[in-house]
């Protein structure tokens, strides 16, 4: 039984023009101990994906149909009381921005404190404050630095001292948005190298959603690419690389340089991402690809399976 | 070789702003040392990459050599003239010569100015031309961008555009007036990656249609990589190591260097990492390590690199390295 | 006006801003346009007395009654936001010709300039606005012009403010940089690249002044510091209706009061509106 089961989710956001689908029918699911890279460029919906695992869509955005399940709990339609249960304690979730994720008046203790406390407030607080130096220990910060407050952390300490702080309660599925974009180059590699050792000693389950393929290729068992709220392409991250099936995917990994190939010529797509206040009719990436024809102009492609990977394009559908 | 831009022993420090307290008790200043002694030149026709991550002065010494901000001490000539003599109406229309395109599309351009404008007020600033002189060279350059047709645009404000289109409106307007010099400072590190190779794209035919000299300043080796003639890695304030692209990347010698390069991330899951990664994390530019400024969290360092600092020496021609033991 | 502030294009699309806006525009207008028309309007010469008798409740013949000078309350609450009107117009266009500059040149220069002008302006800014002004009003004498005055005087270190945090805010941002770069003299980015963008906040902070000087110079009157009892004001009818309260005629404070709460609501309903509309809280 999977961990997590997504089904058809549709997550609308009402703006004063139009309703726009951020998410539109997407369907996942994930197994324990696996790694899911999310990929994308900006606004194509995974965060909002990511987000509507544990029910925090900002307002204006809604979710408006489908099923998310993780375990025997449905999400979108538990009690507010069982829905706060899940977060942090079955899910724990990495935002993008440590600066502002964490309090700046309080102590990383207390954060730690206030984390345990919610959902085991039976626990004394130099017992959790234990449980606090023991994961920084784990992720490599001194655990004297517990009484320290967040700007006495550099930008790699504070990502570190989030994904402690997700990982506090021992959730069963970790999600992570964007966890590297604002570090350094050699901090990035370091945060990595520690998700990926993390993986392998806690059994994680991962949800890693990023716009950087390359920390996806080098982490992930599954790759997912969302383009304008929907899945393009799902598959084994070996077999996505390899053989991309969607022009999607195949035109974003080649426009990512890679320094180990030599002459490498990058390449781009014209054009821009779709409005999703007017949407263009049928395939949502047809404007941009080279291969549409006719159909992809009128109708839109769902989601096949392929090769054993999943793609949503008219090329593969020979139906 | 036709030195364009020559900068020596360049300095910056930015005094620390001290709390009232703090100022009544300790007469003691602290600066932030953001360049400390940087010197290197940039050949006519190049385009030299300043590679490094954040506190490493390459946004300041970027700014420095357009004399948008005052050095603390040492000199940059450009063709020969030293900026430090530049000042007021002779700094301002020596500005023709050298321009900037910025990092953040959004903010380089102002909301209430319309693109069209927006470009045409660097050709009226400097007075170049009759009114509709300027604009007809504005309705050039925005299709030399692709931005075309000229009237689809021209009355546009800012956030009407994409962010790649706003990229080029920056590009159009660092260009219109047919500098010499453009210091680039991470021009597609806020531009979608499927983007972002179009205005590379773009940067390089202009750099030959107008016959351009980039000082391109960035975080991203592999886009460096992809770019560049030359490259300058900063830490810190220093230049650790230069050279061509293919010295630097290909054979590089500073143990940062080195980590840099096994840090990047690498699109292909197939590909062996062989990582050496330093420990820690940067330290604070107000009080650098002593000596050299790498070794707290370099795997190599022995004694001498805590007291001594050592200074950028050729081990082959053109490739410099600042490093008591380099790993040749 | 929607040139030199886009934002203000489909109010009615922006929410419970443009809304703000629009109401609170809406009852400004309408109320000027009363003040205007109000000699066609009037049934009576709201400064004539005896035209009815004194101090009668709302009748027929005299829908909001009359006071204790035998004038009609109705005439008068036409005709009694002229005064009003007229001061807090005058105040915002001394506060924009003393304030802006100031506001602009100081924060811009920085320096002692900056800080000689943020003294004296964070000086007056310390004193309760309403005592401020009675003392300056005090000072000058009654009149439109000098309320007006006393009353920019108060208002004129918060133009200096928004507009400072304001100008030190936009200096740093790159496209003031650009300015730079392309060799603009300073005189131009000030003008060009910066005042525009402050711009916004300038038109809100004067419909806040509106606001105040409507009610301040109601105050003023109140203390009697206004002007000749002869003029339909507001003011006065607000000063006298206190007085006739305990006799029983409320109709000689409400209608008046009421109408000075509306004029002041409606300012105070636009330059909130506008604030958010410029510097928007909630984001997508």
């Amino acid at each position: 039984m999977p961990l997590l089961d997504i089904e058809s989710l549709v997550v609308e956001y009402h703006t004063l023009r139009a309703n726009v689908k951020a998410v539109d029918r997407v369907s996942l699911s994930m197994e324990k101990g696996h790694t899911l890279g999310l990929v994308g460029e900006s606004g194509c919906g995974k965060s909002t994906l990511g987000l509507s695992t544990v029910r925090l869509v900002p307002p204006p955005g809604k979710i408006a149909s489908g099923h998310i399940v993780l375990g025997e709990t449905d999400i979108i339609n538990c009690s507010d009381e069982e829905i706060r249960k899940v977060r942090g304690k079955r899910v724990g979730y990495i935002f993008q921005d440590p600066m502002t994720s964490l309090n700046p008046v309080k102590r990383i203790g207390a954060h730690f404190v206030e984390m345990i406390h919610t959902h085991e407030p039976e626990v004394s607080k130099q017992d959790a404050l234990k449980r606090g130096k023991d994961v920084l220990e784990r992720l490599g910060i001194l655990p004297e630095r517990i009484d320290d407050f967040p700007h006495q952390f550099s930008g790699g300490m504070r990502q570190r001292v989030m994904i402690g702080l997700a990982l506090a309660l021992g959730p069963d599925l970790l999600i992570a948005d964007e966890p590297t974009t604002s570090l350094d180059v050699i901090v990035e590699a370091q945060i990595v190298e520690l998700l990926k050792e993390l993986k392998e000693s806690l059994k994680l389950t991962l949800i890693l959603i990023t716009h950087n393929i390359g920390i996806v290729a080098e982490t992930a068992d599954r790759v997912a690419v969302m383009y304008a709220g929907r899945i393009a392409e799902l598959g084994q991250t070996g077999d996505l690389f390899e053989k991309p099936m969607h022009p999607y995917t195949q035109a974003l990994l080649s426009s990512v340089p890679n320094i180990t190939k030599k002459g490498q010529v990058l390449s781009w797509i014209p054009g821009a991402p779709p409005d999703l206040a007017e949407p263009p009719l049928g395939c949502l990436y047809h404007p941009r690809c080279p291969h549409a024809f006719d159909r992809c102009k009128k109708e839109e492609p769902l989601l096949t399976k392929r090769n054993g990977s999943q793609v949503a394009c008219h090329l593969y559908d020979k139906r | 070789m036709d030195n364009l831009l020559t900068v020596t022993n360049l300095k910056k420090y930015f005094p620390v702003e001290k709390g009232f307290l703090d100022r009544l008790l300790t007469s003691q200043k602290s600066f932030v040392h953001a360049v400390d002694d940087v010197s290197f030149s940039v050949n006519r026709g190049d385009i030299l990459g300043l590679v490094g991550e954040s506190g490493s002065g390459k946004s300041t010494t970027g700014r420095l050599c357009l004399k948008l901000i005052e050095p603390t001490s040492g000199s940059i000539l450009f063709e020969g003239v030293d900026l430090a003599k530049l000042h007021g109406e002779e700094l301002r229309r020596f500005r023709k010569n050298m321009q900037l395109i910025f990092q953040d599309p959004m903010s380089s351009l102002s909301p209430r100015i319309k693109i069209g404008d927006a470009i045409r007020h660097a050709l009226s600033f400097q007075g170049v031309g009759t009114a509709s002189e300027q604009t007809e060279r504005t309705r050039a350059i925005l299709e030399r961008v692709g931005l075309k047709p000229w009237s689809n645009f021209y009355d546009r404000y800012p956030h009407q555009l994409s962010g790649g289109q706003r990229q080029r409106v920056v590009i159009a307007r660092a260009l219109v007036l047919n500098p010499k010099f453009v210091v680039a400072d991470e021009p597609i590190a806020m531009v979608d990656v499927s983007v972002r190779a179009q205005i590379l794209e773009l940067m390089l035919e202009l750099k030959k249609e107008f016959d351009l000299t980039y000082l391109f300043i960035t975080h991203d080796l592999a886009m460096a990589n992809y770019v560049c003639h030359s490259i300058a890695i900063m830490y810190l304030g220093r230049i650790v190591e230069t050279g061509s692209k293919e010295d630097v990347f290909g054979r590089p010698l500073h143990p940062y260097t080195l980590a840099l390069l096994s840090s990047i991330p690498v699109p292909d899951p197939k590909a062996k990492l062989e990582r050496i990664i330093p420990k820690g994390e940067i330290p604070s530019p107000i009080n650098p390590p002593k000596g050299c400024r790498f070794h707290p969290r370099c795997p190599y360092a022995q004694a001498i690199c805590s007291e001594r600092e050592p200074q950028l020496e050729e081990t082959e021609p053109s490739h410099m390295v600042a490093c008591f033991f380099p790993r040749t | 006006m929607v040139q030199l502030l886009p934002q203000l294009s489909n109010l009615r699309q922006r929410g419970l801003a443009g809304w703000a806006i629009l109401i609170g525009a809406a009852i400004v207008a309408a109320m000027a346009i009363m003040t205007v028309v109000s000699p066609w309007i009037s049934p009576y010469n709201p400064i004539a007395i005896n035209v009815g008798p004194i101090l009668s409740a709302p009748s027929a013949q005299f829908p909001l009654g009359t006071n204790h000078l035998g004038q009609d309350m109705l005439s008068r609450v036409f005709s009694g936001g002229a005064i009003m009107f007229q001061v807090a117009v005058l105040s915002v266009i001394v506060c924009l010709v003393v304030g802006v500059p100031i506001g602009l040149f100081a924060s811009y220069l920085g320096g002692y300039t900056d800080k000689v002008a943020s003294l004296v302006m964070d000086s007056i800014y310390a004193f309760p606005g309403l005592v401020l002004a009675i003392a300056i009003a005090a000072m000058l004498g009654p009149g439109v012009v000098n309320m007006a005055l006393s009353i920019a005087v108060v208002y004129v270190p918060s133009y200096f403010r928004i507009i400072r945090s304001q100008v030190l805010t936009i200096k740093e941002l790159p496209y003031v940089e650009a300015a730079s770069i392309m060799g603009a003299k300073s005189r131009t980015t000030l003008f060009r690249y910066i005042l525009p963008n402050v711009i916004p906040s300038i038109v809100a902070v004067a419909t806040i002044n509106f606001a105040d000087a409507v009610l301040t110079s109601a105050g003023l009157t109140f203390v009697g510091l206004g002007l000749p009892v002869s003029t339909p004001d507001w003011g006065w009818d607000l000063t006298y209706g206190r007085r006739l309260l305990p006799s029983g005629a409320w109709w000689v404070i409400a209608f008046p009061g009421l109408m000075v709460v509306l004029l002041a609501l409606g300012f105070t309903m636009m330059g909130e509106g506008l604030s958010e509309l410029f510097n928007p809280r909630l984001q997508k």
